[in-house]
Parts: structure tokens; C-alpha cells; sequence
């Protein structure tokens, strides 16, 4: 009997409308966990780097993570991969909310998408009774009405359903997947969606999953589910609310936008606006978000309530979270927060990545401005802000005129467009648009992070440490006092010396070799997280969260019959970890490609964050040029993917 | 019969702190697996959570009595503007839905208030708050108690009747 995980995958063939239910191989749950590890070595083994991303060999990779659908509190992520259009690397975005324990309950851990289908089809499974079903009926039907239509077509309210939008369906390269409150939206995953004529997934499932150590198991989820009950009670002092207490940002709770608004650039990434956060803005904010704002919501099996259900006046109801509150308005340089509420209405339908999108926008209004762009390319746009923003998203989402260009993110447009446009990309990391921050001292922590992360997102590289240092000894002192999670008692002492000023403060401390352990910390939780398809919101993104390294082995063995230690888990995460680093490299991925946008920071230090890389390539077990050597793909029993890149010519 | 004072459990439901997260439903079908806590399966819950997230519907509904037929009538009720479905307000498990029954055999499920625990497990797993529980003592006359066999016999033999059940038991008795 397969424990915590069901043993068996889902192939779809969309060309030849094949459908076959395929055992896996449990060697590999030892080896690579599950989730994003497991899917990359499905990537890595089928999909080799010459296949085009809207090709019909590409993958589409539906991944639950090892221990989703057990009791463990916030085991319900979904996790995506295929090859980015946007980027050309491997994207693995995801999502919350119920579809992931369905799918297990239906008796399967992933479902593969190979293939292309000639129409518009959705997928329909029911445990045993797997059906592609014609989906021309819901051409252009927004990604929520598409999950309310099937399932009332299905006539059962307890399937789950992944939809796209029109985004996705015209192969738009910021196209989200949109499930109940969660979607997975970076990267473009929707495009490659549409691009293999899939609408929606809808899953229904009424099987058992089992345990391998009930008793134990059980005594685990009890000691997180209490752990996350005091931590509630016991916000850490000193942060912005936001990073204080556990899931992801809690931004449908909280009013006090105070730090976004005036730290964060609007615009085009551009403009800092210190003095925006007044009372009068206070008060008006505050009771827009109390009035759309229906009730506080949470996905499958977790407490924490980090989304909402968002109801105006004249509109259909969605569900929203996170930083999308935001991002229109400042993008669009529009105060009144109602305006964000309503336009992301539309956008969630369309299916669009909320980060994004907003910031192309933004891109685009600039080159109008700057005369890069022409009044004939606005053709029958409105003049005042909001207006710019409406008409561009409806042109995007459709491809029509410069919204064909905008469609595929400002790195590929601004090349389309020429005549200087290059410079108006300025917050891409991989070609993939940035959170719009812009800081001035270099954090060296920062900096790897943003290099080096393989998903080009900072939210899911950080975490663990606090961004900035405590001002005072006291402080640091009693942050440290109940923090167990640290690997090792090192890191408590990197925290108790950093200074805002002097010689221990950025760019210098943390040391290089001190910025390299906090980095590898950090990632290899969200490793681990995105293997096993716990949220990051209770693990790896917030300070003290009740998963840590030193529990997880003690989850993994007691759900899986596995033996696991800190030594195996760290050694799984580090292979899953560089599993993808290989893909990458593969798809051309180098060096040079490893930079945070130029202006992110005003002081930059050319020398140091060279060996900031230096150091941390060393570490990882690669070459200077970022490819992991032979000698440790040969420690992690990836043998074969360094005969692989040998023959490829990446390796001597 | 005689009365005696009785231990009266209750849950109190606040469907207005619902977060819709289903703990309950996860954590009740993996107490009442065998062994305990080895599997879990929200359809086998004596607890959902009726959900319809786009019209603010969130509703935990336990299951109590097995009913043989459907009700004559159905109800709709509409509260603060919200409509509920038929049956949302419910607890039985009953023909014209597939609520609270096994998935494998059909029987049908109740809440037994998780029996031995110091309270009800869906309620020690809703940090929301949602659900909590209360106990107060009352007079009652006493009854007769079945077991967990007698009580899904009873409902075969009101599903199927008594004569049909005891046929049935015959023949799987033969073939050993």
C-alpha cells in the first residue's frame, strides 16, 4: 500500500485523446520527495531543452506535493511545471486551495499533459472515471466562471476546479491558473494551458489516503496545529505587521498599508511616494477594503485566512489575496483603492498574473509617454489613468494591436517595439518582471537570492531571516531566544552581530560566507515546501513557523514509512535544487544571466557581488559558470544528469 | 422506564467565522478510521462544510439520523440576503442526496460527538472558532443503546427490510 502519496500518475495524451493511469516508482519518493521534485525529473527525463515551449512534446506537469491531503495543517499546494514561454527556463508556479487534496483523494499524485488537443477540451476526473470532455462551449468564459459553469454542468458543488481565462486560452505570457481563492500565476503556466487547448481541470475524489505512522503522524499535526495557535498570539515584535505573524502576507486582514505605499515604487517601477500614507488615505483605504471585503477564507486544512472573498457594487464575486490589492493602483498611479478591487476582478477572470501584468501596463503608459509608442498605437484610449488601464488589459488579454506585442511581458516587447524601448524593461530578472522595489544598499543576502533564484520570485527564495537587522541588542537578543528553527546555533550569532550601521552592516555583513549559509537556509526550506506541497505561509516565507528542518524528517518518515533525517532531507532538497539548476543550464541558462535589475539597489558593488556568486556556486557544488560539477551530481546519485550535460557539452 | 440526569453535548456552529478551510472534515474521517488516524478522507466526514465561496455561503452541517425517504417538501431560506440551498440546513442522511453516506457501502454516517475525546475533534481543529463546544446536563428518560452494528442493521433493514437483510446473511454466511 502507497503511503501519504497514491502511488500512480495520470498521463494525458491530448493529440491522440489517450488517457492512462501509470504506477510510479518509489525510489523516487526517497530520492526527490515529491512535488516540484518529482516533476522536475519528469521535465528533465522527457522534455529535452531543444523542445519550444508551445510545443506539443512540452509537458504540463500537474504535481501534489508528498504529503498533501494528510492531516498536516496547509498541506494543499499544487505545483505546476512546464517550460516558461516568458523565460525559456523551467516554470513551476503554484497554488493553494482544494484542488490538490482532491486529486489525491481521486486516487492520483500528478496529472501529465503531453501533446496538444485540436479542440478546447476540459479534463474531468472522477476517482476511476477519467473523461476529456468538449469544451468549446466555454471559449472566452472567465477563469471563475469556468469552475461555476462545469461545476454546476457536472452537477456536483464539491469538485475542484483549475481553469484559465481568456489570457490563457490566447497564449498571453503573464496567463494565470485560477482555482477557488488560489491560482498559480507566474511564468506564464496559463499560455502553455492554452496553448494544449485545455480549459480546466476538474477533479472529484472519494478515496481514502493512508498513513504510514497514524498514532505518530497524528501527534506531529496536533503539535504544529498548537504551535500555529500560540504564534498567533505571539507576533514577532519589531517587524512590519505583514512579516510578523505566519502565512503569506496577510494583506486582506490588514488595512495599514502604510510600508507598501511608500516603499514600493509606482509606476513603472519608478516612483517612491514618502508622504502618500495620510490619515485622510488611512481612513478611505480602510473602509473600501472593510466594504468589498465579504469574509476572511483559507484553503484546504490550514487556519490562517490570507484570502478573501471580494464583493463590490455592479461586479461578480472573486476571490482575492496577497499583494494584488495592491499592484494595479500603484502601477497605474491611481489613489483610490477601489479602483485596484475592481480592476483585478476583471483580471482574474481574464486569468493574469497580478505582478506582472500591472507592470506592463505601466511599461506601456510610459513608452506613451515618452513617445516611443505612438497616439496610433493608443488608438481609442482613454486619457486619464484608470481608463489607460481597462482598455490596455482588454487589449493584452485579447492580442489586439500593441496589446499583441504587450502580451508577451516587457522583456520580448520592449525588443519588439526598439527605438530605446529596452531601457523601459528595467525590473526583469530573467526576463521575468519584478516585484517594483527599489532599495539603496546593497543587501548581500538579497543578492544571491535574486540571482540565483530558479523561479526568478523573491517570495519564494526568502524567509526564515529577518530582512534587516534588529536595531538593538535587546531586540536581537529575545528574537533569537525561541529560535529553534535554525539548522545550526551559527546562525543565531550572524543575527546577534548584524548592525543597521558600521563595519557589521550591509553590503560587508553578513560576510560572504555568512550570506551563502543564510541563502542556502532559506531556499532549501522552499525546496522542501514545494517537494512535499506545504505552504509556504506556514513554513518557509514567514520568521518561526511551525514547520522546520528539524520537524520535517519526523513528518515525512511517520507519513511515508520512509526513514528520513535532517542529513537525507537537506541531501533530497539540495538534489531537487540542483536538478532544476541542471535544467536550466540545459536551456542555456548562465552566468551572465544571474542579476538582480540594475537599479534595484543605488549602491551597487561590482567586486563584492562577484564573490558573492563565487562563493555561493562553490557552495552549491558548481562550477564558476554556475553548472554543478560531476563530482557532486555524483554525490547526489545524478550520474545521470552529468553524462547528460557532458554530452551536451556543458561538462568537460 | 426511569429518568436520569444526562450529559447533553453541543456544538455551537458560527457559521459567520467559517473560514471554509475543512479541517473538520479532514480531522473527523481520520479519527473514525481503522486503526484510528490511519487514513482520512473528507467523504467519509460526519461533518461538511457546505460551501459556495462566490455567493458567501459557508456552512457546517454534522450528520444525524439516517431517514429512509425524502422529505415531501423542501425549503430554501434566505438569510441577510444569502440563499441557501434545499437541504443545506440538514443533518440526515437521506435518499435525494449523497451526503453522509460511506462512499464504499452507502451506509449511512452520524456524528458521535467523538466519543471518548475531551471534545469533539472538529472543534479542537477549528482555530477560527467557528465551532466550539458546550455541555449542560438534562433530564431524560432512558433509552435502550445500540451499538455501532445494531445501528447500521437498522438502517439495512429499514432501506431494505427485515426479511431481505436476514436472507442476505444467510446466503454470506454460507459461503464461509
Amino acid at each position: 500500500m502507497a503511503y501519504a502519496e497514491t502511488g500512480f500518475n495520470l498521463e494525458i495524451d491530448l493529440t491522440r485523446g489517450n488517457i492512462e493511469r501509470v504506477a510510479t516508482d518509489p525510489k523516487l519518493t526517497r530520492l526527490y520527495l515529491g512535488g516540484l521534485g518529482t516533476n522536475s525529473k519528469i521535465l528533465w527525463d522527457r522534455v529535452p531543452p531543444e523542445v519550444e515551449p508551445f510545443s506539443p512534446e512540452n509537458l504540463l506537469v500537474f504535481g501534489t506535493g508528498l504529503l498533501v491531503g494528510t492531516p498536516a495543517p496547509g498541506s494543499n499546494r499544487t505545483i505546476v511545471s512546464t517550460i516558461s514561454p516568458q523565460t525559456g527556463l523551467m516554470a513551476y508556479s503554484m497554488m493553494g486551495g482544494f484542488w490538490a487534496p482532491e486529486l489525491k483523494y481521486a486516487g492520483y499524485d500528478k496529472v501529465i499533459f503531453r501533446g496538444k488537443s485540436p479542440t478546447l477540451i476540459y479534463l474531468y476526473i472522477h476517482n476511476d472515471k477519467v473523461e476529456i470532455r468538449d469544451a468549446t462551449h466555454l471559449h472566452g468564459k472567465g477563469a471563475v466562471e469556468t469552475q461555476e459553469l462545469i461545476k454546476k454542468e457536472l452537477k456536483d458543488p464539491n469538485i475542484q476546479v483549475a481553469a484559465i481565462g481568456l489570457a490563457g486560452e490566447n497564449r498571453v505570457f503573464t496567463a494565470s491558473i485560477e482555482q477557488g481563492r488560489s491560482s498559480a500565476s507566474r511564468l506564464g503556466i496559463g499560455a502553455v494551458m492554452g496553448d494544449k487547448g485545455i480549459k480546466a481541470i476538474a477533479v472529484r475524489g472519494t478515496k481514502d489516503l493512508n498513513i504510514a505512522k497514524p498514532l505518530e503522524y497524528m501527534k506531529l499535526c496536533n503539535e504544529v496545529l498548537k504551535y500555529i495557535s500560540d504564534r498567533e498570539e505571539k507576533p514577532v515584535p519589531g517587524v512590519m505587521p505583514i512579516l510578523a505573524g505566519l502565512g503569506s502576507p496577510q494583506e486582506m486582514l490588514h488595512t495599514d498599508e502604510k510600508w507598501h505605499t511608500e516603499n514600493f515604487s509606482w509606476g513603472n517601477s519608478r516612483t517612491r511616494r514618502k508622504e502618500f500614507w495620510t490619515k485622510e488615505v488611512e481612513e478611505k483605504w480602510t473602509a473600501t477594503q472593510e466594504g468589498a471585503r465579504t469574509r476572511l477564507i483559507s484553503c484546504y486544512n490550514c487556519p490562517m485566512k490570507c484570502g478573501a472573498i471580494i464583493s463590490l457594487p455592479g461586479m461578480s464575486t472573486y476571490m482575492m489575496k496577497c499583494f494584488s490589492k495592491l499592484t494595479y493602483n500603484m502601477a497605474a498611479f491611481v489613489d483610490d483603492l477601489e479602483f485596484g478591487f475592481r480592476i483585478a476582478q476583471r483580471a482574474t477572470e481574464y486569468g493574469v498574473d497580478g505582478f506582472s501584468t500591472p507592470q506592463i501596463m505601466a511599461f506601456a503608459v510610459e513608452l506613451w509617454d515618452a513617445g516611443i509608442l505612438t497616439d496610433a498605437d493608443f488608438e481609442g484610449c482613454p486619457k486619464d489613468n484608470e481608463g489607460k488601464f481597462y482598455w490596455l488589459l482588454d487589449r493584452i488579454v485579447r492580442r489586439e494591436g500593441i496589446g499583441d506585442i504587450l502580451a508577451d511581458g516587457t522583456h520580448w516587447a520592449a525588443l519588439k517595439i526598439g527605438n530605446g524601448a529596452e531601457a523601459y524593461a528595467h525590473n526583469n530578472i530573467k526576463k521575468h518582471e519584478q516585484l517594483p522595489l527599489k532599495l539603496g544598499m546593497l543587501n548581500p543576502i538579497y543578492f544571491l537570492m535574486y540571482c540565483t533564484g530558479e523561479k526568478s520570485n523573491i517570495t519564494q527564495i526568502e524567509g526564515q531571516f529577518p530582512q534587516a537587522p534588529f536595531p538593538t541588542m535587546e531586540e536581537r537578543e529575545e528574537f533569537v531566544s525561541d529560535w529553534v528553527h535554525v539548522p545550526d546555533d551559527k546562525f543565531k550569532q550572524y543575527l546577534l552581530d548584524w548592525e543597521l550601521r558600521g563595519e557589521k552592516s550591509n553590503p560587508y555583513y553578513p560576510t560572504v560566507d555568512m550570506s551563502v549559509d543564510i541563502v542556502d537556509w532559506q531556499e532549501k526550506m522552499h525546496y522542501i515546501d514545494d517537494a512535499l506541497g506545504i505552504c509556504a505561509g506556514l513554513s518557509s516565507f514567514p520568521l518561526k513557523p511551525p514547520y522546520h528542518i528539524h520537524n520535517y524528517p519526523k513528518f515525512i518518515s511517520a507519513a511515508t514509512g520512509i526513514d528520513m533525517d535532517e542529513a537525507e532531507l537537506s541531501l533530497a532538497a539540495k538534489r531537487n535544487r540542483t536538478l532544476l539548476r541542471a535544467f536550466n543550464i540545459r536551456r542555456g541558462l548562465t552566468r551572465a544571466d544571474e542579476k538582480p535589475p540594475e537599479d534595484h539597489w543605488r549602491k551597487r558593488f561590482p567586486e563584492l557581488e562577484e564573490q558573492l556568486l563565487d562563493a555561493y556556486y562553490k557552495f552549491k557544488g558548481w562550477n564558476n559558470q554556475g553548472i554543478p560539477t560531476k563530482e557532486t551530481l555524483h554525490e547526489l546519485d545524478m550520474d545521470y544528469v552529468s553524462a547528460d550535460l557532458e554530452q551536451r557539452g556543458f561538462l568537460p | 422506564m426511569s429518568t436520569t440526569r444526562k450529559k447533553v453535548k453541543l456544538i455551537k456552529i458560527d457559521a459567520d467565522k467559517c473560514n471554509g478551510c475543512r479541517a473538520c472534515e479532514m480531522i473527523c474521517s481520520a479519527f473514525h478510521a481503522t486503526p484510528k488516524y490511519s487514513s482520512n478522507n473528507p467523504e467519509r466526514s460526519r461533518v461538511r462544510v457546505i460551501r459556495d465561496p462566490l455567493k458567501d455561503v459557508y456552512l457546517p452541517v454534522y450528520a444525524g439520523e439516517y431517514t429512509p425517504s425524502e422529505c415531501k417538501g423542501r425549503d430554501k431560506y434566505v438569510i441577510d440576503g444569502k440563499e441557501y440551498d434545499e437541504c443545506s440546513f440538514c443533518r440526515a442522511s437521506c435518499p435525494s442526496r449523497n451526503l453522509f453516506k460511506e462512499p464504499d457501502s452507502g451506509l449511512p454516517l452520524k456524528c458521535d460527538m467523538c466519543e471518548d475525546e475531551e471534545e469533539p475533534l472538529c472543534v479542537t481543529w477549528c482555530l477560527a472558532k467557528a465551532l466550539t463546544y458546550e455541555e449542560r446536563e438534562e433530564e431524560r428518560e432512558e433509552e435502550p443503546q445500540l451499538g455501532e452494528i445494531e445501528t447500521g442493521l437498522e438502517a439495512l433493514v429499514k432501506k431494505h427490510g427485515l426479511q431481505k437483510l436476514m436472507d442476505s446473511v444467510a446466503r454470506l454466511s454460507k459461503k464461509g
